[in-house]
């Protein structure tokens, strides 16, 4: 970052965003792990300090058929509306970004106007549509009006991150006479899949933190984690919230960990001896 | 790059280690009966109290879902026709809205129990009464030195200064406001019912509105208690009730012009499973029956004649205690069935200014 | 360059123009396929509801042929009068007197009780006079009473529409402001698309240096950074909502560590207010807003900035001339995203913002829920489609921020 012969000035500018850039992580961690120690809280409020320290929380999150089906049912939704919509809105942001897409002025709004569309009108228009061709109540539903609501996230990024591609690479292929889907694998996909990604993590949070649809559509079958927290909220907000907040914190950092080593080890096993 | 994508990826994996968890397929059993109703404590007592009784003695499956409490989901599938429940709970003035919207059905009263055996205003058109609760007010005995003595307190920011919290609705608002400017408790409705009441309740709301916080949910006038938001909260007696008895929260429940609400169930049109939906609400009109919620959550019987059945240490704790019946007013259904749309716009318009 | 036309070529070329415009088209056609199935059809079906309301044509056919042979506007002669009396009557044997009184009370406030009253009274009495009418309901003798079921018989209507906006028909058939006592959606439309503005220009100022700082450090540290992003997508937007009530609370720990601190000598209420809103929201969406530009300023090669700054480039100029046109469409993204977020955000403002903080969503949430008018939730959220819609389509065009044509 800086230059090999640092002025005063330019380390001022350097150390001044260091810190701004400190302050933004702290901004951004700590209200995620200010319910971690919510979660054992014998109470049942969300205050500091702690009435006492108790695992019932857990107990309840984990014991519980009703809470552990939900949370499979988020996982399953989830996983289904994100393949769904990072498939079909990578093709149609590499279809976008070709000058000769017709009429892209008219159809870049269309796309994203799932966005715009209040939740709720969304949910209660898709809820009149679905249960009348038999689609309320089904997971297929679920995915289908999920995979609508996270398409435009995946359309967006990929398209930003399709502005930088030179196009040229492409015919480069072709004329060098590679497919056209040994192209895109090969060139356009790794120089996108940042975007692609990027999408793909939006796609699944719109569809795991998504309780308003689910509210019309899904039965008491197809209970979501967010419908399960969102229940009883008129009598009490449950820490069990919490602790189910805190279980799949802790679960996503620890696949973390564990990829992070299995990929090193097939780093040190698949790289050549010297 | 590689970063991001390993990233994402195993931020995925947990879907993909789930997707085998599917939950069980229900087997069907001959006749089933599905309710919806509000969840949390006040669903689980129903159940220990009710549903789960009822099923026993019928032999038969209850099946249970939750919703918030509004009326819109109910209003889809009664539209669609596609109707999965057969009994869902409702407030008293979303009995109303759902019978006049066509969504619920009216009742047949002799398939329930005589209406002169409910409690005043517990046997509507289109809703039968669950259970009485009141509104009352709340405070944490740790942070005010002095006691509130009547609900009506709330509009004194002199004796007891500091943030306050209502429901955002103006029903019980307006009512309090009249009777803190010296409307008799029987004249309310009937002050009310003028454009000058209206104006009156406004302009009383208006000498604290800059010190009122506001509450959408249950849950929230017991929390803003105890992180000490708020020196006192209108409630739901239920819940204070709760945080004294399990949390062992220093709150302390004043009841004097109380205002005695009622929840209820319905049937929505379309129900699949009318005559055993019928059953139930004959089943919960019981008077030994009907006693029985009281022993899970701290809410009183409808029927007039379930009162000798209900525990005396439960007694004491409900809005209907002769203790707490000094004073009250008793929501007026009907009233808030005709005025409630436009007070309610006009409620908003003022907190939008 | 020559002009001489060779056929075989132009044949070839113009075939690969057709396929051109084809292929792309043909790569986004399952999506389009799949939103206009699953998502466009059921949004048109419901928003067309807020120009077509055939309740009150449906309950008075009677009253429609009569007002047409009465000449004249204003309160109608004794027919009119008669033949509304027979419409209730049958409307109550019908079981729709309730649905009716309901939709004539929206555009009437008041006439829910006074149509009821006089669908009993039509029951008892079938010969009831015009004078009797009134009595029971006086807002049939007024000439806003007949404005409004005049208008109310028409099923396409413009009643909605022009209430999102706070406009009405008057008595006289001109557009005018209703009174100011109910006027609140264009307060509340300005509101959210302020609120919208201000978190989005916060998560920027936020996100923008992070990113940048996170494409020149280590990957070990800039994949640290990424997991602390993501994390907060593993929980509830309820939960991180209520951490944010636990932190700005009066006696919570922003308020406890600014005492500790001494930069405040009170507890500041951050609760309930603006401020505590925009603090919340913009912590939500900082995500949406990083990663895409995180995403694109990866992309940027670094040999093109020091090639810039060999040639004599100062590193403000080579900053501005170079790298940002390259990154700006993945701040346009973030941005964009952002902003549309903002503005359905109903959950957060309802538990951290004040009365007087709550945007557009709660309001069509409201209708679509508790007050069932779907008719004003379709209009509300006609308004707000379209208004973003046409921002958009504002910005790409004159201001060239075309997301899909940078680079």
């Amino acid at each position: 970052m800086l230059s090999p012969y640092p002025t005063t000035a330019e380390r001022i500018r350097v150390a001044a965003l260091w810190i701004w850039c400190v302050l933004v992580l702290i901004y951004l961690v700590v209200p995620i792990f200010v319910p971690v120690p919510l979660s054992f809280n014998s109470g049942s409020f969300f205050t500091f300090p702690l009435a006492g320290v108790s695992t019932r929380w857990y107990e309840v999150v984990l014991g519980t058929a009703r809470w552990r089906a939900a949370i499979g049912n988020s996982l399953l939704i989830g996983l289904g509306a994100t393949v769904l919509a990072t498939l079909l809105g990578t093709l149609t942001a590499i279809g976008l970004s070709d000058p000769k897409f017709p009429a892209r002025r008219f159809v870049v709004p269309l796309l994203i106007s799932p966005l715009i569309v209040p939740v709720v009108v969304t949910a209660v228009g898709t809820y009149l549509f679905y249960a009348r061709i038999g689609l309320a109540n089904t997971y297929f539903g679920i995915i289908l009006a999920h995979t609508v609501l996270a398409s435009p996230f995946v359309v967006v990024t990929v398209g930003a991150s399709l502005s930088g591609f030179d196009r040229n690479l492409m015919r480069a292929t072709s004329i060098l006479g590679a497919k056209p889907l040994t192209g895109f694998l090969r060139v356009m996909l790794p120089m996108i899949l940042p975007g692609v990604l990027s999408g793909a993590a939006f796609a699944f949070v719109t569809s795991f933190d998504e309780v308003v649809v689910a509210q019309f559509l899904a039965n008491a079958q197809q209970r979501t984690l967010p419908l399960e927290m969102f229940t009883g909220l008129r009598e009490q907000l449950s820490p069990a919230i919490t602790a189910a907040a805190t279980l799949m914190m802790g679960l996503s950092i620890l696949l973390l960990i564990v990829a992070n080593l299995l990929a090193r080890r097939s780093r040190q096993a698949g790289a050549p001896a010297e | 790059m590689k970063l991001i994508y390993r990233t994402t990826l195993l931020a995925l994996l947990p879907a993909l280690a789930s997707a085998g968890i599917m939950s069980q397929i229900r087997s069907a059993a001959a006749a089933e009966l599905t309710v919806m109703a509000t969840g949390g404590e006040w669903q689980a007592a129903l159940r220990k109290a009710w549903f789960e009784p009822f099923a026993k003695k019928m032999g038969i499956t209850f099946n249970e879902q939750e919703y918030t409490g509004e009326l819109g989901k109910i209003k889809a599938m009664v539209e669609t026709g596609n109707v999965p429940i057969d009994l869902v709970t409702v407030e008293t003035s979303t009995v109303l809205q759902g019978c006049d919207a066509g969504v619920l059905i009216r009742l047949d009263y002799s398939k329930v129990a005589d209406r002169s055996r409910f409690l005043p205003g517990t046997a509507l058109d289109c809703g039968v009464g669950i259970d009485v609760y009141g509104d009352v007010l709340a405070y944490d005995t740790t942070v005010l030195k002095e006691a509130p003595t009547s609900v009506l307190d709330i509009f004194d920011t002199k004796k007891f200064p500091g943030k306050r919290a209502m429901r955002k609705a103006p029903a019980q608002n307006l009512e309090w406001a009249l009777m803190a400017d010296g409307v008799p408790i029987a004249d309310v409705y009937k002050v009310l019912a003028t454009p000058e009441g209206v104006d009156r309740a406004f302009k009383k709301l208006d000498t604290i509105k800059k010190d009122i916080v506001w509450w959408e949910a249950g849950a929230q006038p017991p929390q803003l208690l105890a992180s000490k938001e708020v020196v006192m909260t209108t409630a739901w007696n239920g819940r204070i009730q709760n945080a004294i008895d399990k949390d062992k929260r220093p709150f302390a429940i004043v009841w004097d012009n109380q205002i005695v609400e009622y929840d209820m169930i319905a049937i929505p049109k379309g129900a699949k499973n009318l005559d055993l939906a019928y059953k139930y609400l004959a089943y919960a009109a019981e008077p030994e029956v009907s006693a029985q919620l009281g022993r899970h959550i701290p809410y009183g019987p409808v029927m007039a004649d379930a009162t000798p059945f209900v525990p005396k240490d439960v007694l004491s704790k409900l809005p209907t205690a002769p203790d707490h019946m000094k004073a009250y007013l008793v929501g007026d259904v009907e009233f808030w069935g005709d005025q409630g749309e436009d007070l309610v716009k006009r409620f908003n318009a003022w907190l939008a200014q | 360059m020559s002009s001489i036309a060779i056929p075989g070529i132009k044949a070839r070329t113009g075939a690969t123009d057709r396929s051109d415009s084809l292929r792309p088209l043909a790569l986004a056609a399952p999506l389009l396929l799949l939103l206009a199935f699953s998502f466009g059809a059921p949004i048109v079906l419901l928003l067309s509801r807020a120009v077509y309301e055939p309740t009150i044509a449906n309950t008075l056919p009677q009253t429609i042929a009569a007002l047409r042979a009465d000449s004249g506007a204003g309160v109608p002669g004794e027919p009119v009068f008669r033949a509304f009396a027979a419409d209730l009557k049958a409307a109550q044997a019908g079981g729709t007197i309730y649905e009716f009184a309901k939709t004539l009370n929206t555009r009437l406030p008041g006439a829910r009780s006074q149509v009821l009253r006089l669908a009993r009274l039509a029951g008892q009495d079938p010969a009831a006079t015009k004078e009797a009418i009134i009595k029971a309901a006086p807002l049939l003798g007024e000439d806003q009473g007949w404005a409004a079921i005049r208008s109310g018989t028409n099923r396409f209507t413009s009643f909605f529409l022009l209430s999102a906006f706070d406009l009405r028909w008057t008595d006289q058939g001109t557009i005018g402001a209703v009174p100011s006592a109910q006027a609140v959606f264009t307060r509340v439309f300005g509101r959210t698309f302020l609120i919208a503005t201000l978190v989005t220009l916060a998560t920027l100022a936020l996100a923008f240096p992070l990113a940048y700082v996170m494409t020149n450090v280590r990957p070990v540290i800039a994949g640290i950074v990424l997991v602390l992003v993501l994390l907060p997508f593993w929980t509830s937007i309820l939960v991180r909502t209520a951490a944010w009530t636990v932190i700005l609370q009066k006696y919570g720990l922003l308020n406890d560590l600014l005492l500790w601190l001494g930069v405040t000598s009170d507890r500041i209420e951050l609760m309930y207010s603006r401020t505590g809103l925009i603090i919340a929201m913009t912590h939500i969406q900082l995500p949406f807003t990083l990663l895409p530009i995180y995403s694109v300023m990866r992309a940027v090669q670094p040999s093109q900035l020091r090639a810039a700054q060999s040639l004599g480039g100062r590193p403000f100029t080579v900053f501005r001339r170079v790298y940002l046109p390259q990154v700006m469409p993945g701040v346009l993204a973030g941005c964009l995203l952002t902003f549309i977020l903002c503005l359905g955000y109903y959950i957060t403002p309802v538990l951290i913002g004040g009365a007087s903080d709550q945007l557009i969503s709660n309001f069509i949430a409201n209708y679509v829920n508790v007050e069932l008018n779907w008719e004003m939730a379709a209009a509300l959220s006609f308004v707000l489609l379209a208004s973003t819609l046409g921002l958009y389509v504002t910005m790409t065009r004159y201001l060239g921020l075309d997301l899909f044509k940078m680079g």
